[in-house]
């Protein structure tokens, strides 16, 4: 019920605010002091509270990454938990200033939504989870089985995609939060649990024995995850999506939260211009000059956020892959910032 | 000649601004004005924003393909239907679940009710203890029990339990045949609504009889004997045409037979559970309002217990029962919307959950589902309330 009164206040305020939502979000975020950021309901990796109720993960990093460019402290963020459910409204409504909760980015959602998705942090891909006493090798197998899978995402629709194409039986059980979907499973409710590989890797460890389940090798969709901003404010727009090509470029250049100080003083013209000694990219965006260089000094570049978050030497041992930087053979690249 | 008089003494009519009936429309027209002017405001001021922000808006989707599978649907749906199909396959399983939940919350609250007034010890204890403990309970906490706790504790489909080699039980739901119908099953049919008719008559030629001459006749077995009795005569003489269609184990699941998911059973139970305790209070409350002197009278007059409370208390007791009781069934019906929370597809899961999120149209969607649960409501409200017009005191 509580959802519903979410939504329901969301809509109130659709019809009573006379657009507010289209107000400068940047003179808003200053003005308030923080960052307003909608999040997962608890995403090893991506979005998770610790036992202390700080939250980390990569989709966060973001978020404070922001709050880094726009009120130099990355610790000025605020976090809405939102399940997948609320999540749309509640960046449409006002109540978040930037949703940075592995959204997949879509056409519908890009177009009839009111949102504009500010780029792509995670590149990830729909994979099947299954018992290994199964003894299921490929997804091919899979027909007749019953799949748990979370409501309103386009895993759902993924899902009926790929049975349908394959002309296999299915039934669907959609829970609306993430931890019930787990549980259902756990509880052998279903034979395969399916959402993002990455999303997989990390809900394993919520399982009783992790071990007893594999992840199949197939990959059945695209999913660019990335941050989501409202329509109509195009400069907080830009903020979000120069905040991500920052981290990235200065991963690019090999500026890290270790070296930053010393690289202010480098001579390379590219180094310079990101880290604000040269150019007025800071200024254009309705910043300060050195907004990039307090991203990387308290968030740290984008290679740094990986392999802190989710990497190879994290519990979801997730291999760089396509998340690599162009020249790394991945898809990762920022524009050029000059 | 008094009324010449009463007329001559009548004050000259007031003014129109100060007659108090015109005042009273002028008003009531103003604040009626002032009402539809801020309903078009906000609806207009909606529109306006949400063109502005670059929202989808209209009625359109509802004809766009929805794309995802339904776990359960008592009509035919697939992922080529429209939303607008969608919808009534989450509106049929609502009225479904509510429809199981009612029917059980109602019997079970009845004989809870009457137990806890029983003068039997240990009855009218466990009737408290049950009472006590579940109403106090958060309901959605109950839905979780009763859905993970039990279908933890349920076999895989490979080590059902098994009845008769026919009906299964495992953790992905309950299996059991299902009729097939083959030609010549109409006749059974028509059998089965000739036995409700004569049941019907035979009722109302018994009351007659009873009236008149104070001779009781057996409505209840000769009831049962007809309504068995006629659709078997009419299967043998069609030669019996129905056959089984039995679940199996195909892979992963059981195929074909009738299959009862978990998630219905679990919330219908919960649902049913929760709310018998509340309808054991107003039945226990309806008794009590009784007046102990009509059990007493109606012993002296040799009327059996079970009769006394069927015919003498019950009777006088649904008159205080039946308000509080339509609240009840309305509290149940909206409760069902918490299906959401364990997957069973209902309106609020299927097309306030997964066609919201599909569209982004929150507004319209929201809207339907909340005048469907206003027209659920209010239907369930008017034929409680025409039943206890049905059962009030006929003032003679």
């Amino acid at each position: 019920m509580r959802k519903s009164v979410k939504i329901l206040s969301a809509i109130a305020a659709a019809a009573f605010v006379s657009s507010a939502a289209n107000a400068g979000t940047l003179d808003d975020v200053k003005a308030k002091g923080f960052v307003q950021c909608g999040v997962s309901q608890g995403l090893p990796g991506f979005s998770n509270p610790d036992a202390n109720g700080n939250w980390t993960g990569i989709d966060v990093d973001l978020c404070r990454a922001v709050a880094a460019a726009t009120l130099g402290d990355a610790s000025k963020v605020k976090y809405s938990p939102l399940s997948a459910k609320e999540r749309f409204t509640a960046l449409q409504s006002g109540e978040v200033d930037v949703l940075s909760r592995n959204t997949t980015w879509t056409a519908t959602r890009d177009t009839a939504l009111g949102l504009n998705f500010a780029g792509v942090n995670y590149f990830d891909g729909q994979g099947f989870m299954v018992r290994k006493s199964l003894g299921v090798k490929n997804a091919l197998e899979l027909g007749g089985a019953s799949v748990c899978t979370n409501l309103g995402t386009t895993t759902e629709l993924n899902v009926a995609d790929y049975f349908r194409a394959n002309k296999l039986e299915y039934k669907l059980v959609a829970f609306e939060k993430a931890d019930e979907v787990v549980a259902a499973y756990d509880a052998g409710r279903c034979d395969v649990y399916t959402t993002d590989r990455s999303g997989l890797a990390a809900q394993r460890f919520k399982l009783g024995k992790p071990d007893d389940h594999m992840v199949l090798p197939e990959v059945i969709s695209k999913e660019p995850l990335g941050p989501v901003v409202r329509h109509g404010d195009d400069q907080w727009f830009d903020i979000v999506k120069w905040t991500l090509y920052a981290m990235l470029e200065s991963e690019e250049m090999g500026i890290n939260m270790g070296n930053v100080d010393k690289m202010k003083g480098s001579d390379n013209p590219g180094i310079k211009r990101i880290l604000g000694v040269e150019g007025d990219v800071g200024k254009n965006l309705g910043l300060q000059p050195n907004w990039a260089y307090n991203i990387v000094k308290q968030v740290g570049n984008y290679g740094e956020s990986y392999d802190r978050n989710v990497g190879p030497d994290t519990p979801l041992m997730l291999a760089r892959g396509v998340n690599n930087l162009w020249n790394n053979g991945g898809l990762m690249y920022p524009m050029p910032a000059r | 000649m008094a009324q010449g008089v009463s007329n001559s003494n009548r004050p000259a009519k007031p003014p129109i601004w100060n007659d108090p009936v015109y005042r009273a429309l002028f008003f009531q027209f103003l604040v009626l004005g002032g009402v539809i002017a801020l309903g078009a405001y906000l609806i207009s001021n909606t529109l306006d924003n949400l063109a502005r922000q670059g929202i989808a808006s209209g009625f359109g989707f509802l004809d766009t393909t929805a794309g995802f599978s339904i776990l359960m649907s008592l009509i035919d749906y697939s992922e080529e239907n429209t939303y607008g199909r969608a919808f009534f396959v989450g509106l049929f399983n609502t009225l479904l679940v509510a429809g199981i939940g009612i029917f059980f919350a109602t019997i079970f609250g009845f004989l809870v009710g009457v137990a806890r007034l029983s003068s039997n010890w240990l009855l009218a204890k466990m009737a408290t203890v049950y009472i006590e403990t579940l109403r106090n309970i958060p309901l959605l906490l109950q839905i979780f029990f009763w859905y993970f706790g039990v279908l933890r504790n349920l076999p895989a489909p490979r080590d059902s339990a098994m009845v008769m080699e026919s009906f299964f039980l495992n953790n992905r739901g309950l299996y059991s045949p299902r009729p097939v119908f083959e030609d010549g099953f109409a006749l059974i049919s028509w059998a089965f609504v000739a036995a409700i008719v004569i049941i019907i008559f035979m009722a109302k030629w018994a009351h007659k009889r009873q009236e008149k001459t104070g001779q009781q006749f057996h409505t209840v077995y000769a009831s049962i004997g007809i309504i068995i009795g006629l659709p078997s005569i009419a299967a043998v003489i069609a030669g019996f045409p129905m056959s089984w269609n039995y679940p199996e184990l195909t892979g992963f699941n059981f195929t074909g037979g009738i299959v009862v998911i978990p998630e219905l059973v679990s919330l219908a139970l919960a649902l049913s559970l929760y709310t018998a305790t509340f309808i054991a209070e107003i039945v226990r409350s309806g008794i009590m309002a009784v007046s102990h002197g009509q059990t007493e009278a109606s012993y002296a007059l040799g009327i059996k217990p079970g009769v006394t409370l069927r015919k003498v208390v019950i009777p006088q007791a649904l008159r205080v029962i039946i308000p509080p009781l339509t609240s009840q069934y309305l509290n149940l019906t909206k409760n069902s919307s918490l299906a959401a929370a364990i997957a069973y597809p209902d309106l609020v899961l299927v097309f306030g959950g997964i066609v919201l999120n599909q569209t982004g149209q929150a507004i319209e969607v929201l809207s339907i589902t909340m005048a469907v649960y206003l027209t659920i409501s209010l239907l369930i409200s008017a034929f409680m309330n025409w039943y206890n017009n049905k059962m009030a005191l006929v003032e003679r």
